[in-house]
């Protein structure tokens, strides 16, 4: 930073200076990506077009975006839990897995042949029991020995995909699969309910938006909301207060490890109807769930439009991957470019930037 | 003792790339900045090293262009969390996503090429005579040596000179070593330059030497192995020597078992297994060694703010 612009630390921000910031980040990513895709000899405005239309120009496009936006405001708001104590949840995506692993065996294994009103909050519960439980071993490694919570969550990631990897190639693989490895497709009875003419399994969608008003209740109105803002804006001084780090990180890692499992469940039962290649089970929503966090800054309400548009990037990445023959890892350029220029941004946020008037210079100058 | 001698020989080669990698974290957070971004600047450094390898036929320009490729992506961190002061973790976070869209972008039309040259194998006169560890060390490509070289170099660089004095003391207390007219800004993003450096490096070494080969996302979470390395290492080049090979031995081990009849879905979670066990020896040594992460790791320094 030149000496010459000085930085003044901003005493409050409006909420109109956060949405502008916040958009006008969003857009600077996407030229950026239109650089690189330029670059690449590839048309940005076909790719945008593309992705837009194919996400939002249509209600099929809508009804794809919102089963996209499911998985992601449930593991957002588990993640916006665990961001405000300062604690890196990388996990998102194992901790889904592990639900629908869970899903799995109630679905196919536990209760084949009982009635859906008592398989489908089963597998919810088990489904969030199986998050959770993959969340606490990092959460209280943290928490008790301070081990960096991101690389165990991550390598938590890997693992459960081996573990997803075994059951289908392994014990689990169907009689029914041709050979092929995944499961036998669930019992009706466990299969999620839809909207009528859609896709879209409604029960998951509604536990994501009651989770997203309950963590807002959970954070501005309750003492562990307090206490874990707390954490996460000192944890020194949080200590001194007498709030136990090892409660609010264990106990927030739980409450995310459980939201993203129940997406999980979602997933598998709502959708696929069988455990599938991990990667396809999930394909990257514990990760996309970080940028939802983020570009709500880290508020539950507006993490649910945030999802939608998120969502929609998934869906239009699907889309120029079969219009112009794209990995689908493109999606990840996107989500990093659209990170990065978010968190360059918060220096607009928490600065005010002043520029010296030209005789201040020409002192300066003189001098 | 031939199956030992081999079972070193690919210890050491799968460690490669995670000792290339781990060193130049090592630098990085030595300065105070951690970079999470590894494994995105290894994916970049993997792809760039192939094609440029793959059109030119010049292995040495392949792992030139590696380098520079992830000194710049490293520079985009340094940009953002050294002088925008952003979250670390989240610009590290968003480097990797670059590192692995981008990559799979520039490099799509290469997957799974044959790659036409090879980086040759050159035992050196002498040194690998020597029983079981001649063979098993120095009877490699020239990016070993490269590996070796450097761990030298980084250790008495560190340890035993005033640029490294001046790292350390910009990783501890920067507002300190400010005020004794070390440049803050220009140590860390000298640092960062480096760590990104080593990390193409070591992508380019799987594609060009390892693998040898083009795939999307194919380091595999090596980038992550490495930054726990970094803890299990406790920011001492030296002792990442000792971690990286074990890794690699682990790799090794892997194909042996497998070729026993186990689950290769269940030998995979190893390295992940061991990686978290790895994590929690370097805290427990921490603890009992008293040295632990440099102390303003992950803290922006704000020049105007300081209190010295």
């Amino acid at each position: 930073m030149p000496s010459w612009i000085k930085l003044v630390r901003r005493a409050d921000v409006t909420r109109t200076t956060v949405i502008a910031v916040t958009a006008a980040s969003f857009i600077f990513a996407f030229l950026l990506a239109s650089i690189i895709f330029f670059w690449q000899g590839i048309n940005p405005v076909a790719a945008y077009h593309d992705i837009f239309i194919s996400a939002f120009g249509s209600l099929r496009g809508l009804y794809f975006t919102t089963l996209k936006a499911i998985p992601l405001l449930l593991c957002a708001v588990g993640l916006i839990l665990v961001f405000k104590a300062n604690v890196w949840n990388i996990g998102a995506e194992g901790q889904l897995l592990l639900g629908a692993v869970a899903a799995g065996w109630v679905a196919l294994y536990a209760l084949p042949n009982a009635p859906s009103f008592v398989v489908i909050p089963v597998m919810f519960i088990l489904g969030a029991v199986a998050g959770a439980a993959w969340a606490a071993i990092p959460g209280f490694l943290k928490g008790k020995f301070n081990v960096n919570e991101i690389i165990v969550t991550l390598m938590m990631n890997y693992i459960a995909y081996k573990i997803v990897e075994y059951l289908i190639y392994g014990p689990w693989r169907g009689a029914g699969s041709w050979g092929y490895p995944i499961t036998d497709e669930f019992p009706e009875t466990a299969q999620l309910p839809l909207i009528p003419g859609t896709s879209i399994h409604y029960p998951t969608l509604v536990l994501a938006i009651l989770s997203s008003l309950a963590m807002y209740f959970l954070l501005s109105r309750t003492k562990f909301g307090f206490e874990v803002k707390a954490v996460g804006y000192n944890v020194e001084a949080a200590r001194y207060a007498g709030i136990s780090f090892f409660k609010v990180c264990f106990v927030t890692m739980l409450i995310s490890g459980a939201l993203a499992g129940i997406a999980g469940v979602g997933e598998v039962a709502g959708l696929h109807h069988r455990l599938i290649y991990p990667w396809s089970i999930s394909s990257g929503y514990g990760f996309s769930a970080i940028i939802v966090a983020w570009l709500a800054r880290l508020h539950p309400i507006a993490a649910i439009f945030m999802s939608f548009l998120l969502g929609g990037l998934f869906v239009g990445g699907y889309a120029i991957q079969v219009s112009m023959g794209l990995s689908y890892s493109v999606i990840h350029l996107f989500n990093g470019l659209i990170l990065i220029c978010l968190i360059a941004s918060e220096i607009l946020l928490n600065y005010q930037i002043v520029l010296p008037r030209g005789e201040l210079k020409w002192q300066r100058l003189k001098s | 003792m031939a199956a030992t001698e081999e079972l070193i020989r690919v210890a050491v080669e799968a460690g490669t790339p995670l000792l290339l990698a781990t060193l130049g974290e090592i630098y990085a957070e030595r300065s105070g900045v951690l970079n999470l971004g590894v494994e995105g600047m290894m994916l970049m450094g993997a792809a760039t090293g192939f094609m440029v390898t793959f059109v030119t036929h010049n292995p040495l320009l392949g792992v030139v262009a590696a380098a520079v490729v992830g000194v710049l992506l490293s520079l985009v961190h340094a940009f953002v969390s050294i002088t925008l002061r952003a979250n670390q973790v989240v610009s590290g976070l968003a480097l990797t996503m670059i590192g692995l869209g981008l990559s799979s972008l520039i490099a799509r039309k290469f997957v799974g090429l044959p790659l036409p040259v090879r980086i040759p194998t050159i035992p050196i006169p002498g040194l690998s005579q020597i029983p079981i560890i001649g063979p098993g060390f120095f009877n490699h490509d020239p990016l070993v040596y490269f590996s070796y070289a450097c761990v030298a170099i980084l250790w008495y660089v560190l340890y035993k000179t005033k640029m490294g004095a001046a790292i350390r003391a910009v990783g501890e207390n920067p507002a300190a070593a400010d005020a004794m007219g070390v440049n803050v800004f220009l140590v860390r993003y000298l640092c960062v330059a480096l760590g990104g450096g080593l990390a193409g490096i070591a992508g380019a070494y799987l594609s060009l030497v390892y693998a040898p080969m083009w795939i999307e996302n194919m380091t595999a979470g090596r980038g992550w192995i490495a930054i726990a390395l970094v803890v299990f290492a406790l920011w001492d080049p030296l002792r990442a020597m000792i971690g990286a090979y074990l890794f690699g031995g682990l790799e090794a081990a892997q194909f042996t078992l497998q070729a026993r009849g186990i689950d290769p879905s269940l030998l995979g979670m190893l390295p992940y297994i061991a990686t978290i066990i790895v994590l929690l020896i370097g805290v427990k040594e921490t603890l009992r060694k008293r040295i632990g992460a440099p102390a303003a790791l992950c803290k922006p320094y704000y020049r105007e703010e300081r209190t010295l």
